[in-house]
């Protein structure tokens, strides 16, 4: 049996995060009814022409300078040409040898390791309308029609579904924590084709590839791409040969389908745009952009795994937005002890986050300092972690910061050992049948023992105190 | 096509005969307005009968909309009855080349692919044109999509030359040219992209001016070539094509290819004379055999200007023969590319089909003349993916070549004159092959490759009286210089020659 | 001389229906105008970088602010087809 490595690489179409189109003024928007966002320009009208959206241009470069890419000056706008009803000009507006960015590298964390994936360009292109179909006839609907996008094309450096699936999401994350996307899945804002071939582990050469088209959902990626690299496999071993193709996924049906095709392959018949003169960055503009690059995801979630002794897991989920990062930061920033960093994000992720119920950090009730002060008044033993919870309940309700609800409610943990113990020893006492049976050999009634005393003292004691003493006295017969 | 019927002469003190109105030309007419002499009405009802009595023989309109004419008119005269600046071309009545958008103005392009179709958005240049109070009349007659040399290629309706109905007017901008050679309009906008406008001014004896590429935004030009593409003026005078030139030229936003340069100022140039200007002859462009009557036509220009002042040069442009085959890769490629939107799916004609494939190459095949497939088909062609470096990439190094060599040449020169055709007009129909046609342009292509402003200027005729004109080429943006040049050519000449009115 | 295949190609990927004399007639014109533009090849442009543009401009950049778009029926007025505010074309089968 061979032992068969996959070869991936995919290829993403970001939609920017623009109020305009990219080569008109018609507004973006999702959702509107049909052929209310167009102009001569989208319509393709005689006599129109483009004219090129400046924050298109900043979004891309801001993806380019964050994935290290060599930002090209000048670059340029092709027109690619083919006949479609979805495709107004009868060609797409992008870019062809002349792409903006080149070789940069997007860092993806997958299964426990830092990989890095390589990109071989990021260009700038227009998208097309919308095709719907109803029998006979099909609709074209243009409101989509000259959508900025990036395509983020990868080198075939991904080697299985798994890892082509988390650099999805790594780019997913890095769109958003960018601002050059929304990332807004259900709009379709990151759209992927693959490309897939097999080959005996070790091979010097790629096999044959195939691209796999209409993976329109983030689950059906990884999907589309196992079923491909199965379909691959067992045609070869088989005895058949993998024809070089282009393959439509149907995610209900959960296979692909090829594309028929008249032509081989289309010739685009590339042209430099006339309409469109060459397209500089500045170096001053180059500068700007990689001196307001914020510190990117990737290295985060390296800094919060070494730095606040975070788990993988959490590191990730506190770094799957820009927002959630940042507030971990702040409030880490304005605890007493950075030690209690682990904590502090544990609070984060359990409690802050079920309060949230899905409404993004910004909305979050409690400030970052506000939290931190919380955290210190737990770790510092002035209250235990339960009536810490209560706190936090108290904060979001009254807006009053922890220390000063705990004084004013007289929260403060019971520590005195003087007291607790003639409260245990009353407690003892009282339930004479359960010492008996305790010191018979029951010691689940500790719990009961320790629970009365927590009760006593209307939660307030210390814990680990009274769970301690319980036992001590519980163990002493006399 | 729509013929319109003589509209009903206005109440008028001073009895103005329509003669009275032609051949006062758009500065002296625009003038009479603003100074109540005139009203815009009178103007426009006296070109309106006028293009009702003589069109039908010419063909220089497709269509005319007197409605609109007049009602334009009448804002005109409200306005400076109000006191108001009605602008500097107050009553001017402007025919405008069919491949230019008109706002609610039937625009075809000259096809029948776009027949009815009504543009929703107005082009920059008329725009700038009613700003500045012309009023437009109608759409005039063209080569379709402003391909070709003689109007010849003009499904709706043919174009005939005024001074001989059997010959061509020239083209693309045929009926341009012609509306100003009959009178029926003051101004015209035509478009040049390989000798379209100053071809046909050449050949009915009018002015035409193409400005340096990227003067006049193309936001409404419907595109043949975008990197060739110009709109430009034409007129019976070089003043009136210096003032419409002043008013349409300027930086606008929604061309990226339009230039951010300093107004071109022209009507202030006119007046500078040629004293001391170096005026290049191109060997490449008066070849032994070029024909002895255009040869003698401008070596008489060249003595005009030199008795005014100029000196002569001799220069070369060494690449001039490769013009040609370099215009004709870079233009269809560009052609190609620009007509795919023509699909039948969004506006123009749709033919019946079941079919995606069908309904495409139906509304296509249909919709577009021979002539246009000819360029489609060569422009799909030469960018196939393996034939992009041979053509169009080697067209654009070559054309690289052709621009240096006028850069070289305005080192020794401050601007070129030239012939701007082979022949004066010839026989409609006599020109069957392509190819034959493609070579009567070799005198204009290379200006629209280099990017360089050109002004066509009447100058002499044949032994039959066929209209023979010149042309000044020059420096980017230095449009004032041609026309400074083409004022002492006027000046020479005498009063404007007008073909013969019918009986 | 152009085989009429590939004149047949290029007419396809032109989305041109030709009849048979305009295919015969095309490839005789086609033919003459490529032998026109074959003397391009005799020039020397090594070195020579393609000309895009006539004056050295660079691309200028929009303000990314909305303007109005059209009425959807200004869209739509001279579509030949259309149902539901859209343009209708016959149905696109998959793999055309």
């Amino acid at each position: 049996m061979t032992d068969w490595e996959p070869v991936i690489g995919l290829e993403v179409h970001v939609q920017l995060a623009t109020a305009t189109k990219a080569f008109s003024p018609s507004p973006v928007q999702f959702g509107a009814p049909p052929n209310t966002l167009t102009d001569p320009t989208v319509l393709a009208l005689p006599g129109a022409l483009p004219s090129f959206n400046r924050a298109a241009l900043a979004a891309a470069l801001r993806l380019g300078v964050a994935t290290g890419s060599r930002i090209r000056t000048p670059c340029r706008f092709a027109r690619k040409h083919y006949f479609y009803p979805d495709l107004p000009k009868g060609y797409q507006i992008s870019q062809y040898d002349e792409p903006l960015c080149e070789d940069g590298a997007v860092e993806v964390w997958h299964a426990g390791a830092h990989t890095v994936v390589r990109l071989q360009r990021i260009h700038l292109e227009e998208d097309a309308g919308k095709l719907n179909h109803d029998g006979a006839w099909s609709r074209v609907d243009l409101n989509r029609a000259g959508v900025p996008l990036c395509e983020v094309v990868t080198a075939p450096d991904l080697r299985s579904a798994d890892q082509a699936f988390a650099y999805m999401k790594a780019l997913h994350r890095l769109v958003r924590w960018l601002g050059v996307c929304e990332g807004d899945l259900e709009k379709g804002h990151l759209r992927c084709d693959a490309n897939v071939s097999v080959r005996p582990r070790g091979a010097p050469d790629f096999g044959t590839r195939v691209e796999l088209k209409n993976i329109n959902s983030f689950r059906f990626v990884k999907a589309a791409i196992e079923h491909e690299i199965a379909r691959q496999i067992r045609l070869i071993e088989s005895g058949g040969t993998v024809e070089r193709q282009t393959r439509l996924w149907d995610g209900a049906a959960g296979v692909s389908e090829a594309m028929r095709s008249k032509e081989e392959i289309a010739d685009y018949r590339y042209l430099p745009d006339p309409d469109l003169p060459p397209l500089v960055i500045s170096d001053d503009e180059l500068a700007a952009a990689k001196a307001a690059l914020p510190e990117l995801p990737a290295h985060r979630l390296e800094r919060f795994m070494r730095d606040y002794q975070l788990a993988f897991d959490d590191a990730d989920l506190l770094t799957g937005e820009r927002g959630l990062a940042d507030y971990l930061d702040a409030a880490v920033a304005a605890l007493a002890e950075p030690t209690r960093a682990r904590t502090l994000a544990s609070w984060i992720t359990t409690e802050l986050l079920r309060e949230l119920a899905g409404r993004p950090i910004e909305a979050s009730p409690v400030a970052p300092a506000a939290l931190a002060e919380l955290i210190d008044t737990i770790e510092e033993g002035t209250i235990s972690g339960k009536i810490g919870k209560d706190v936090l309940a108290r904060m979001i309700a009254s807006g009053d910061g922890a220390r000063a609800i705990v004084a004013r409610d007289g929260l403060r943990q019971i520590s005195d050992q003087g007291a607790l113990t003639t409260l245990a020893a009353e407690i003892l006492a009282g339930n004479a049948r359960q010492v008996a049976a305790y010191r018979a050999g029951n010691g689940k009634l500790l719990g009961f023992f320790v629970g009365a005393l927590m009760k006593a003292t209307a939660g307030r004691a210390n814990p680990q105190l009274a769970s301690d003493l319980m036992k001590k006295l519980l163990a002493d017969p006399t | 096509m729509r013929r319109p019927s003589a509209p009903t002469r206005s109440r008028c003190q001073r009895c103005c005969a329509v003669s009275d109105l032609v051949g006062l030309g758009a500065r002296e007419l625009a003038r009479r307005v603003r100074a109540r002499e005139l009203s815009a009405r009178e103007v426009t009802v006296g070109f309106l009968e006028r293009i009702a009595a003589r069109d039908g023989a010419i063909g220089a309109y497709l269509r005319v909309s007197p409605e609109r004419a007049l009602a334009e008119a009448d804002r005109v005269d409200q306005t400076i009855a109000r006191g108001d600046d009605a602008g500097p071309l107050a009553g001017v009545p402007v025919g405008v080349k069919d491949v230019i958008v008109t706002e609610g103005l039937e625009t075809t392009a000259g096809s029948k692919i776009l027949a009815g179709w009504v543009p929703p958005y107005q082009s920059t240049a008329v725009a700038r044109l009613r700003a500045a109070g012309a009023i437009v009349l109608g759409k005039t007659n063209c080569d379709e999509f402003a391909m070709g040399s003689s109007n010849e290629h003009a499904p709706y309706l043919p174009c005939r030359n005024p001074w001989d109905l059997t010959r061509v007017p020239g083209g693309s901008s045929g009926g341009s040219a012609a509306a100003i050679a009959a009178d029926l309009a003051a101004l015209t906008l035509g478009t040049d992209t390989g000798g379209s406008i100053r071809q046909p001014a050449g050949f009915c004896g009018v002015v035409g001016l193409k400005p340096t590429y990227g003067r006049v935004s193309r936001w409404g030009a419907i595109a043949f070539a975008s990197s060739l593409d110009q709109i430009g003026p034409m007129a019976a005078s070089v003043g009136d094509a210096a003032l419409a030139l002043d008013v349409i030229a300027g930086l606008d936003p929604r061309d990226a290819t339009s230039l951010d340069a300093a107004a071109p100022n022209l009507v202030a140039a006119l007046d500078g004379g040629v004293r001391g200007l170096r005026i290049g002859l191109a060997r490449e462009y008066h070849p032994a055999q070029l024909d002895g009557e255009i040869a003698a036509a401008v070596r008489a220009a060249a003595a005009a200007l030199v008795s005014a002042g100029a000196t002569l040069v001799d220069v070369s442009l060494p690449h001039t023969r490769y013009a040609g085959p370099a215009y004709y890769v870079i233009a269809p490629a560009e052609a190609a590319s620009n007509l795919a939107r023509y699909d039948g799916v969004r506006y123009g004609h749709r033919a019946a089909a079941r079919d995606l494939d069908t309904l495409y190459a139906r509304s296509r095949g249909e919709g577009f003349g021979a002539e246009v497939k000819r360029r489609v088909m060569i422009g799909n062609y030469v960018l196939r993916a393996g034939s992009y470096d041979a053509y169009y990439r080697k067209a654009q190094q070559v054309r690289a070549l052709v621009r240096r060599d006028f850069d070289e040449a305005f080192t020794q020169c401050d601007a070129l004159l030239a012939p701007i055709a082979p022949t004066a007009a010839f026989p409609i129909g006599s020109r069957a092959n392509p190819v034959d046609l493609y070579l009567g342009d070799v005198f204009t292509l290379a200006c629209n490759l280099a990017g360089l402003p050109g002004l066509a200027v009447p100058w002499g005729a044949t032994a039959t009286g066929l209209p023979i004109g010149v042309q000044l080429l020059g420096r980017p943006l230095d449009e004032a210089t041609l026309c400074r040049a083409g004022v002492v050519l006027e000046h020479a000449q005498g009063p404007r020659r007008r073909p013969p009115e019918p009986a | 001389m152009l085989p009429r295949d590939e004149v047949i190609a290029i007419a396809h990927l032109a989305r041109l229906a030709l009849s048979d004399d305009e295919l015969e007639a095309l490839r005789g014109e086609l033919s003459a105008i490529l032998g026109h533009v074959a003397a391009l090849a005799e020039v020397d442009t090594t070195g020579v970088e393609p000309m895009t543009h006539a004056m050295p401009v660079t691309l200028r950049l929009r303000d990314d602010v909305v303007e109005a778009p059209l009425p959807v029926e200004v869209a739509l007025a001279d579509a030949p087809a259309q149902r539901a505010d859209a343009f209708e074309v016959p149905a696109v089968l998959r793999g055309e």
